[in-house]
């Protein structure tokens, strides 16, 4: 099998062959290395990339397999991992200058499962600054580009993974999800994301935003990988408080039924209408009318708060990453900077002035108006009202899933925008995340599957599935039988009509 | 439930970013305070969403209880610990001076 | 500005102004794990190596509660007669320093796990309730050395050095309603107050309770109010207070310096304030403003708390006998009278003469050494009675070697030095010193003789049955023995002598 061929793989068909002996875990991480070095200078997903650490690994898990060890399904794949979360011995930015050369001396666990399941870690992938961006554009260290074009945005935060899963750098990666940033990406990028019930994955080491919103999930090509990879990072960790003490959903049996007879589908009214690109609405619906010809029961649900839902979102958020942020003080660890023109500064003000220099626009804007929110006489207006706007929000989808199995709407309201288009207008891009925040204001899953390309733009477009708390496997189950239905339609998956990026050099 | 509060000045801004500790720039003090007011405006909105009977969510997930019990685990070793720190002396780290008392 | 502040004496301050007080205990349990994660908590351990990514509050680090703090937190709560919380939540307290590695401490705010309790303490004979108004979880900083400057102090330094050691470790908040008193007893009761929890605590062993080891700390919250006036004066917080008595005195002094300042027409400012052990002062520090808005919020990384009343009272069938039903049950065992229990609570020496009993000793003679002689010598350094570095075990085998007569209560006081000093047991001093009473009666029997026969004016009153003159022979046989003599013996062979 050639290089490319080997890149072009699905996860699972990679696991299989590595299981075959057809080739070796080095080869496809060597593939996979030989791809990043050919397309990323001008992709730009990885921030940073670990080739003698990942064919250890893949080298490591090749002899294990020969000696006929018994390893784990996806052992030998080689996957990308999104820069905010902790790599022991590898270093870790989060995107931002303040954490520039940072090393972590511990795993977080999704990392050590990785590790544990033998999985060649490529590198790190590029992000908005701790997260908070739509477009990565936010990253300190420059952009990301879409792979199906190089002068737009690949969505955001998790860019870096979507595009170099989209790219064919890597058949897995991990993502965060605090308000869309595996999905959006995933829609604009033509891949499948996937955000987990809030607490169904462990998030130690996964460097904080808005505590009560993210969550890690995979990033993938296909539905299945998608559920192989929700198992094995999955699960319930008594390193963080907010776990699930559950086994993860049966994703991989669901991904693998992909039958949609009889199942309850509900359209959200209150997503789709104004502001919603006509290519994006043209290919949801189509969508629906192959599920509905499948046999689902396809009916229109109103969820009336959602009105409410991108403000309590954007105080919510920020208020809490305030005081995530706080401890990037420049004490004990990243980047410290003397303030100018002061003789002798004292701790106060080197910690101001390093976290002047050390932070992005944009997390500036969220911190101070975070600060604001939580502030004293304000509170109850802004971060308490927000916070009641969660319960609203969760007695409706409750109300909504009381009549269906899964809900679904167009993932991102547009395809992928050019770059620097919204950067300077922080209320557009944040209206992008409409349709995704809700999920996580409620604690419930998301998967964004591709289902075309706009007709305007020829860009891709994600649809995006959500079903209740701890009913992941509905989502895979849906979005595998829609995958399929696609397929057969399209003769083959949407992700071989990308463009060849070697040959556009 | 208080009133409705709108607008935010620029002398605001300084005392957020005070509180923030984070040293803003003449231009990014400006920045802030006009854009943040169109921010707030958009956000306003969750003021009327929801009365007083309605309880605010912290959690998304309702789980009570979760502890660990108390057994020692081995800690991170000094040279872990001190490693990323931008300065260190006597296996400590080293600050500037510490102005007031917390 | 405060240095120079003129300060009114105690008793005319209360001729014109009634003080108004509130008391702050932290305790820190004495847990083997901190209370967000699973380092250790040694005390004195060489700095930095109780530390993990979530107490150095690396990126990514999260807290998990440990179970065995909230149990302390219960029962803590419990034996101050509080409620406890059916529900309740952390909350995160956001500001920074640099001691404080998550520039947020993670504590409780309106929702504290025990509320509405209080305790009831004696001073002078009279009972005094005090309002316990919350007790919550929180956590400890870490410690700051600061190097440089004149002092080694916080003003002046040129740059801290931190150890996280202590940077997560549990802390239990203890905060009073507002106490207000006969305005004389104020300082006695604030002390009698934090006394009395530490007795409470520490009977409930979940904590060291040591003042001197900054596990139990106490601030005084005081404010002035005019006689006849209902309105509440600004407030002073003093820290920094390291032992009962400073209580006391820190109480004394800010009475004082805020009618000094109210008399002169000044306003007192709202400041946390530090306790000078050495001048018996308090001194400025940190100045409150409206800037400080610590922005709480309930804490998302962390479970919500809801001890079910099961637990509860599984919990509350494990608190010891309540101090002030024990105090009555032991006077009763001993047989003390209401003057000497009173020493004895105010001596703090309660707990000492319960193991010194136990340790087979007589309870009155128990009383008699640390009331007396350990009273004095603590008297003498100004220190407290369990740290002179005499334990009750000790001085059960001092008495005990008094009863079997080997040695007398004067020859006691030179082992009670010899043991001090670090010589050995109590059997060892009395052997090194050559402290042994001569019970010979042969060697005690030629004593006498030679007592006699120097004053035979005192042994023919004797004969003639003035017994009260057979002490001039007892002393000149004691001095010829230099005191190494049972001076019963002595005087039972005098009169046998004479008779």
């Amino acid at each position: 099998m050639t290089e490319r061929q080997l890149t072009r793989l699905s996860a699972d068909e990679m696991a299989r062959g590595l299981a075959a002996k057809e080739f070796t875990s080095v080869e496809v991480t060597q593939a996979s290395l030989d791809r990043i070095a050919s397309v990323d200078g001008d992709i730009h997903a990885f921030l940073h990339v670990d080739p003698e650490g990942a064919l250890a690994t893949a080298a490591d898990v090749d002899d294990r397999r020969s000696n006929g060890e018994q390893l784990a399904h996806l052992a030998g794949v080689p996957i990308a991992v999104k820069d905010v979360l902790a790599t022991k011995g590898m270093v870790t930015t989060c995107g931002s200058k303040i954490l520039d050369g940072w090393i972590p001396p511990y795993d977080a666990t999704v990392t050590a499962k990785i590790k544990a399941a033998g999985l060649p870690i490529l590198g790190k992938t590029n992000m908005d600054e701790f997260a908070m961006g739509s477009s990565t554009e936010h990253s300190a260290y420059g952009p990301t580009r879409n792979p199906w074009d190089r002068t737009r945005i690949p969505g955001g935060s998790g860019g870096g993974s979507a595009a170099a899963v989209a790219a064919f750098e890597a058949p897995l990666a991990i993502g965060t999800d605090t308000g869309g940033s595996i999905r959006q990406p995933g829609a604009l990028t033509g891949t499948v994301g996937v955000k987990p019930t809030y607490g169904g994955v462990s998030r130690y080491g996964l460097v904080a935003m808005a505590s009560s919103l993210d969550q890690a999930g995979p990033v993938t090509r296909t539905v299945l990988d998608a559920a192989l990879l929700h198992v094995l990072m999955g699960g319930h960790d008594p390193m963080d408080s907010t776990s699930i003490p559950a086994a993860v959903p049966g994703v991989v049996a669901a991904a693998r039924r992909a039958d949609v007879k009889g199942l309850r589908i509900g359209v959200v009214t209150e997503l789709g209408g104004e502001g919603f690109q006509p290519g994006v609405r043209a290919r949801f619906d189509e969508a629906v009318e192959l599920l509905t010809g499948a046999g689902a029961e396809v009916v229109e649900v109103s969820i009336p708060s959602l009105e409410h839902a991108l403000a309590a979102y954007y105080l919510i958020l920020p208020s809490e990453a305030s005081s995530n942020l706080a401890k990037f003080d420049a004490m004990r660890y990243g980047v410290r900077v003397a303030p100018a023109g002061v003789d002798d500064p004292s701790a106060e003000q080197v910690m101001a002035s390093s976290r002047d220099a050390g932070f992005g626009d944009e997390v500036k804007r969220r911190i101070i108006l975070g600060t604001y929110a939580l502030s004293s006489g304000y509170y109850d207006a802004y971060y308490g009202s927000a916070q009641k706007v969660r319960t609203l929000l969760a007695r409706d989808f409750a109300a909504a899933f009381e009549g269906v199995d899964v809900l679904v709407s167009p993932t991102s309201p547009t395809t992928a925008y050019p770059l620097g288009d919204k950067l300077d207008d922080p209320l557009a891009m944040y209206l992008g995340d409409v349709a995704t925040i809700p999920a996580n204001l409620v604690g419930i899953p998301g998967l964004s599957l591709p289902v075309g390309l706009a007709d305007e733009d020829g860009l891709p477009v994600g649809l995006q599935f959500l079903a209740p708390q701890q009913a992941d496997d509905r989502l895979y189950n849906a979005a595998a039988a829609l995958e399929r239905l696609l397929e057969d339609k399209w003769g083959a998956p949407m992700i071989a009509r990308a463009p060849e990026l070697e040959a556009a050099r | 439930m208080s009133e409705p509060v709108k607008g935010i000045s620029r002398d605001d801004v300084v005392h957020l970013a005070g509180l923030a500790r984070i040293d803003l720039s003449e231009a990014e003090l400006d920045h802030l305070a006009s854009e943040l007011p169109l921010i707030l405006e958009h956000v306003a909105s969750v003021q009327q969403a929801a009365g007083d009977d309605v309880p605010a969510m912290s959690h998304p997930v309702p789980v009570d209880n979760v502890f660990r019990e108390d057994v020692v685990r081995p800690s991170l070793t000094p040279e872990e610990a001190l490693a990323a720190a931008p300065a260190s002396d006597q296996q400590r780290f080293l600050v500037p001076k510490i102005l007031g008392e917390s | 500005m405060s240095e120079t502040e003129t300060l009114v004496p105690f008793e005319e301050a209360l001729t014109r102004y009634d003080p108004v007080m509130g008391l702050e205990i932290h305790i820190e349990l004495n847990t083997a794990t901190k209370m967000f994660c699973a380092c250790p908590t040694e005390f004195g351990a060489e700095p930095n190596t109780q530390v993990c990514p979530v107490c150095l509050a690396l990126p990514g680090a999260l807290p998990v509660v440990n179970a065995k703090a909230v149990e302390s937190a219960i029962r803590m709560g419990l034996a101050l007669n509080c409620d406890i919380a059916e529900w309740c939540r952390f909350a995160r307290k956001n500001y920074f320093y640099p001691d404080m590695p998550k520039n947020f401490q993670t504590s409780q705010y309106d929702e504290p796990i025990a509320h509405d309790g209080f305790v009831e303490v004696e001073v002078d004979g009279e009972t005094y309730r005090i309002e316990i108004e919350r007790a919550h979880m929180e956590e400890d900083t870490g410690k700051a050395l600061h190097v440089g400057g004149a002092t080694g102090r916080i003003h002046g330094a040129d740059f801290s050095l931190v150890d996280y050691n202590r940077a997560g470790i549990p802390l239990i908040e203890i905060v009073t309603r507002t106490i207000e008193v006969p305005p004389d007893k104020a300082p006695a009761v604030a002390r009698a107050y934090v006394a009395y929890v530490r007795d409470l605590i520490g009977g409930l062993g979940v904590s060291d309770v040591r003042m001197d080891q900054g596990s139990l700390r106490a601030d005084v919250n005081l404010s002035l109010k005019p006689k006849g006036s209902t309105v509440l004066g600004t407030r002073s917080e003093t820290k920094n207070v390291n032992s009962f008595r400073s209580v006391e005195r820190a109480v004394r002094f800010e009475i004082s310096r805020h009618a000094g300042i109210l008399d002169a027409g000044g306003k007192v400012v709202q400041e946390t304030r530090h306790f000078q052990e050495d001048t018996g002062t308090t001194l400025p520090g940190r100045e409150k403003s409206d800037a400080d808005d610590y922005r709480y919020f309930p804490e998302p990384d962390l479970a919500p708390v809801s001890p079910s009343r099961e637990w509860v009272e599984e919990l509350r069938l494990t608190l010891p006998e309540p101090p002030a039903v024990r105090r009555a049950r032991l006077q009763a065992d001993w047989g003390f009278s209401d003057l000497d229990m009173r020493d004895t609570i105010g001596a703090g020496a309660l707990d000492l003469i319960v193991e010194t009993v136990e340790a087979g000793t007589t309870p009155q003679a128990a009383k008699k050494w640390w009331l007396g002689e350990m009273a004095r010598r603590a008297n003498e350094t100004g220190e407290d009675l369990d740290s002179l570095g005499i334990t009750p075990a000790q001085v059960a085998e001092i008495q005990a070697l008094i009863d079997a007569g080997r040695i007398n209560d004067k020859l006691a006081r030179s082992v009670f030095d010899g043991v001090i000093a670090g010589e050995g047991t109590a059997e060892e001093v009395v052997v090194g010193r050559g402290l042994e009473v001569v019970s010979d009666d042969g060697a005690l029997g030629a004593a006498v003789d030679r007592a006699i026969a120097g004053d035979p004016d005192a042994a023919q009153k004797v004969r003639d049955g003035n017994l009260g003159v057979a002490g001039a022979l007892i002393g000149a046989v004691m001095k010829e023995m230099r005191g190494q003599a049972d001076a019963g013996r002595v005087r039972e062979l005098i009169l046998e002598k004479l008779s």
